[in-house]
């Protein structure tokens, strides 16, 4: 029974060490400046980096030099990357896939960057940098659009309505293209003239936990063949209980006896790898990925419900949105344009509380640990530090504790509004 | 001290969606202190009432980050 679940972790270790041994054997090209490069810049020397010597030259420099910026630290935190990052050290590289229309298609693994400190790239490679863990690509005319180039540090300038992002280059700052915002650029944002296919650090996180969870079921699947009628081991012992849980008191009460069986492998998917999800983000020390923090995966999520709910949806259903029945006649338009609006506004919520939930515990936790900083005044004060430490370790703990329910909570509660909503669609009525 | 319209926006949504969750755990606990046989029914009631409650927060506070 042991070496049922002790070999799907096996095999994730296995996986995981081997993608660090690619890393570290793709990376040692410049590793070793790397090296000094970081050294120089925690020690603030910025004179004696050798082979940087043009990095002072670009006029204000990249923000993580600065005073710390709380905002800015947990924006980047909880953000998505193309570098699996290990607490600032271990940096995995991962596939980068990238299309551009005058450019064709690029396919490179990550490490061309050199990703170092703050998942800034050191290298320029096809005339795409890597800031902050994400993939951007230089628009200043005169860039050099193909091969490695070597770059120094990553500049912003917050202007009035939108920041501007530059990198240097040969002692020049480059302007980088702005990268693609969820409004798609109505509001002063952009959007990118290239297409990003690649496998993030949340793509990633999926692929592990879905492994996982295959595995895990796989077993306990195993476990029902082998003990047929007998009383359930290991992972069986686990997952029994949270499956008939969520049977009984979500999918039964919900959407009822006859059509439950339809809809329960969706509910249970979902609960079980939003779940996991949320769980894998919460490991500390792990990268700490925000997938079901980000509103991509949500919606999603969100958009796979809103067409099985629509799509199984009856007669009474539609009737019920377009024709109210029961209510006067010169309140059904009225009635019939508020059910269209909550027909879209339901799943738009569902995506929203899954990524406002736990983007926002990984902002408080990330929030906390930044009270170091704070109170330490980045560094100078010793006092100030030793106090915001033994503050933020209570703190995060607290807030941990309250995230592992909020887990539980949020995976939940998506799987049952998506119940409710596929139950109000599929609802047999009688009454009328 | 900065700050801007939004956070305000922020803050007036959170002491809303703090009265409705509040007003729907303090009912459900009397209801269960009430009838302790019918608590599995109220809990279910009550975590989807507070979802809805926290949606409609969760709307004004995503609005007031990305319209800072």
């Amino acid at each position: 029974m042991h070496r049922m679940i002790l070999r799907p972790f096996c095999l994730l270790t296995l996986l995981v060490t081997g993608m660090i041994a690619y890393a570290q054997h793709d990376d040692h090209s410049g590793h070793e400046q790397d090296d000094h490069h970081e050294e120089a810049h925690h020690d603030g020397e910025h004179g004696d980096n050798n082979g940087h010597a043009h990095d002072a030259e670009c006029g204000e420099h990249d923000h993580q030099h600065g005073p710390y910026d709380p905002k800015a630290t947990a924006m980047h935190h909880i953000a998505d990357a193309n570098v699996y990052t290990i607490l600032d050290f271990v940096r995995i590289p991962l596939p980068c896939i990238l299309y551009s229309k005058e450019t064709g298609w690029d396919v490179f693994m990550s490490s061309k960057f050199g990703p170092g400190h703050h998942d800034d790239g050191h290298y320029a490679y096809n005339g795409y940098v890597l800031h902050e863990g994400s993939v951007m690509k230089v628009i200043e005319p005169g860039f050099p659009a193909v091969g490695k180039h070597e770059v120094g540090g990553f500049s912003s300038d917050h202007g009035a309505d939108k920041t501007q992002h530059f990198v240097c280059y040969q002692g020049e700052p480059q302007l980088l293209e702005a990268k693609t915002v969820w409004d798609g650029g109505i509001l002063g944002g952009g959007v990118t003239s290239f297409y990003d296919f690649s496998m993030t650090k949340n793509v990633v996180s999926m692929i592990l936990v879905s492994l996982l969870l295959f595995f895990l079921f796989r077993s306990a699947a195993r476990g029902y063949a082998v003990r047929e009628g007998g009383a359930p081991k290991g992972a069986q012992s686990l997952l029994e209980p949270v499956v008939t849980y969520i049977r009984d008191e979500v999918a039964i009460p919900f959407i009822g006896e006859k059509q439950y069986m339809k809809f329960l492998p969706l509910l249970l998917s979902m609960f079980f790898f939003i779940l996991g999800l949320n769980l894998w983000g919460q490991v500390p020390f792990l990268g700490g990925t925000n997938v079901t923090g980000s509103l991509t995966l949500t919606a999603i999520l969100a958009i796979i419900v809103f067409l099985v709910s629509n799509f199984n949806g009856n007669r009474h259903y539609w009737q019920h949105i377009f024709w109210m029945p029961g209510v006067p006649v010169f309140v059904k338009p009225l009635l019939a344009f508020i059910e269209l609006l909550s027909l879209f506004i339901k799943p738009l919520t569902l995506m929203l509380r899954l990524a406002g939930n736990i983007s926002a515990g990984h902002i408080a936790i990330i929030s906390f640990i930044g009270l170091i900083f704070i109170f330490g005044n980045s560094g100078e004060s010793l006092g100030g530090g030793v106090v915001g430490s033994v503050l933020s370790t209570l703190l995060t703990m607290f807030m941990m504790a309250i995230e592992l329910i909020v887990a539980f909570v949020q995976a939940f509660v998506f799987t049952l509004l998506s119940a409710s909503y596929i139950g109000t669609a599929v609802e047999e009525h009688e009454h009328h | 001290m900065t700050g801007t319209l939004a956070a305000i926006g922020a803050g007036l949504a959170v002491i809303g969606a703090g009265l409705g969750i509040g007003q729907i755990g303090g009912k459900s606990v009397e209801a269960i202190a009430r009838q302790p046989e019918a608590s599995g029914d109220i809990r279910g009631a009550m975590i989807l009432t507070a979802a809805f409650v926290e949606g409609a927060a969760l709307v004004a506070i995503l609005l007031s980050i990305f319209f800072q």
